[in-house]
């Protein structure tokens, strides 16, 4: 019994320590100056990444994969395509939650992530559009296909993401701003599914036989490698990215205060 | 629930003393779907493959317009911050004003499409199925734009944002709302699209007021 008891008290006693741990290191990223020096040590790990995969995936993507039969070397593409779509939702998400978690906690931090990722993910989203435009000229014989349901999703994911881009500039108040725009954000995330499968249900209703053909390509390893690797890569290349912005718009939120005036003087000197 | 109903009386007196606002999405509906024959076809075939999906587009559209007042008015004469002051939930209240909103500016056009309808040559047989595609649409689409009408009620050109807002997330009323109507119109059942929009209509009436309210709150502040 004593036995069991002390173990208990071990138990509980570990997991209190967790748990505090895990509180001060919640409450440490409410504080810009630490939230600054973090951004700056992950920056360099998810720049290594993104360049190694990033340059292993094209190689891998650009030679080592064969042609396609049907699309000779035009299907390579996707290796640029799918990873931007992808990143695109990612990057929605990405803001959502935090605007989330930032309108929950009042973290002005996670504010300034929902901020640094939403420009991103609306250039992620067009790079998708344009590359699936250059993709669709050989395959649909056309730039633009209205009737495709994932171009037209994505479309609506970048007008979302607009949205949101507008909304926030609107505002004086930056305080205002960033729980307005959370709200928005948050709205966002609910309908993105309800549009996605709305569009899809409503392109399986107008296309044709053509299209619906490409929809489940039954993709070979030498393919796929490449492919992962690109979304690895691009990955890595938005958190890189989006560190550096996070520290960008920490820098510009506490220009008044004392510890960036330190740190630029820091710098100059 | 006392509350509820004072405000959504209070918010119809108010709308029915400002006629002109009240016929605003009305003739906004009329005018833009009048504008499409004008600006193809008037034949009667034509018109009868794109009557539908102009009426939606008409209705998404004019669904937008006149929301703008929707909270600023409140806003602008103090009335809102007793609101937000009062111990009823604010996401009651919101509701309480959308419903008024939709009972002035969604009813009249329920009421007025099935004559638009026709006059686009839709079947007669397809009219039923219309009336109430719009009659579930109408309520989402009031609730989408509340929300726009509240992330923009502190800005003074908030008007046109909303349709940027809001105008992506009404596109499964649109694609919905067409989709029931073809079907209609070509002896297909409609009753998927009809459900579609029905559990769209429960989700947005539930979970929008809630935004719409969390917005207003940030906004007064």
């Amino acid at each position: 019994m004593a036995f069991i008891r002390h173990n208990l008290v071990r138990i509980v006693n570990a997991i209190s320590l967790l748990n505090t741990n895990f509180w001060r290191w919640f409450h440490q990223l409410a504080s810009p100056p630490h939230v600054f020096a973090l951004a700056g040590r992950v920056c360099p790990w998810f720049a290594g990444l993104a360049i190694i995969f990033l340059v292993a995936g094209t190689y891998g993507g650009l030679v080592l994969a064969p042609a396609d039969y049907l699309q000779g070397d035009g299907f390579r593409i996707i290796y640029v395509h799918v990873p931007s779509a992808y990143l695109g939702m990612l990057a929605y998400m990405v803001m959502a939650s935090s605007a989330a978690i930032g309108f929950i906690w009042r973290m002005k931090m996670a504010h300034g992530l929902a901020v640094s990722a939403a420009p991103l993910g609306a250039w992620f989203t067009v790079l998708a559009l344009v590359t699936g435009g250059i993709w669709g000229k050989p395959m649909w014989g056309t730039y633009w296909q209205w009737a495709d349901a994932r171009l037209m999703s994505e479309l609506m994911l970048l007008f979302l993401f607009l949205g949101y881009m507008v909304l926030r500039a609107s505002f004086d108040d930056r305080d205002k701003a960033d729980r307005i725009s959370a709200i928005l954000a948050v709205v966002g995330v609910i309908n993105i599914p309800i549009i996605h499968y709305s569009v899809e249900w409503w392109s399986t209703l107008h296309q044709g036989p053509t299209i619906a053909k490409l929809d489940e390509p039954s993709i070979t390893m030498d393919m796929l490698m490449p492919l992962l690797i690109m979304i690895i890569g691009f990955t890595a290349f938005f958190g890189w990215l989006l560190c550096k912005r996070l520290q960008g718009e920490i820098l510009k939120r506490e220009r008044q205060t004392r510890w960036v005036d330190g740190l630029i003087k820091g710098r100059t000197a | 629930m006392d509350i509820f109903i004072l405000i959504l009386l209070r918010d119809l007196r108010l709308s029915f003393r400002r006629w002109n606002e009240l016929a605003m999405p009305l003739l906004f509906f009329i005018i833009i779907a009048s504008l499409f024959p004008l600006a193809s076809s008037p034949e009667i075939s034509q018109l009868r493959d794109y009557g539908g999906a102009v009426l939606w587009v008409s209705a998404l559209l004019s669904s937008l317009l006149a929301l703008d007042g929707l909270f600023r008015v409140d806003a602008e004469d103090g009335s809102m911050e007793q609101l937000i002051l009062s111990p009823t939930p604010l996401g009651v209240i919101v509701l309480a004003k959308i419903i008024a909103h939709w009972i002035v500016s969604g009813v009249p056009l329920v009421i007025v499409s099935p004559l638009l309808a026709l006059s686009f040559y839709l079947p007669l047989e397809a009219l039923p199925v219309f009336i109430l595609a719009i009659a579930l649409a109408t309520p989402i689409l009031s609730v989408l734009a509340a929300i726009g009408a509240a992330l923009t009620v502190s800005l003074r050109g908030g008007g046109a944002l909303i349709g940027l807002l809001m105008l992506p997330m009404m596109v499964p009323v649109l694609i919905f709302g067409t989709w029931a109507t073809d079907a209609a119109v070509q002896g297909e059942n409609p009753i998927g699209a009809l459900l579609l929009l029905a559990s769209l209509a429960i989700l947005s009436i539930s979970l929008g007021p809630l935004a719409a309210a969390g917005a207003v709150k940030v906004a007064m502040e």
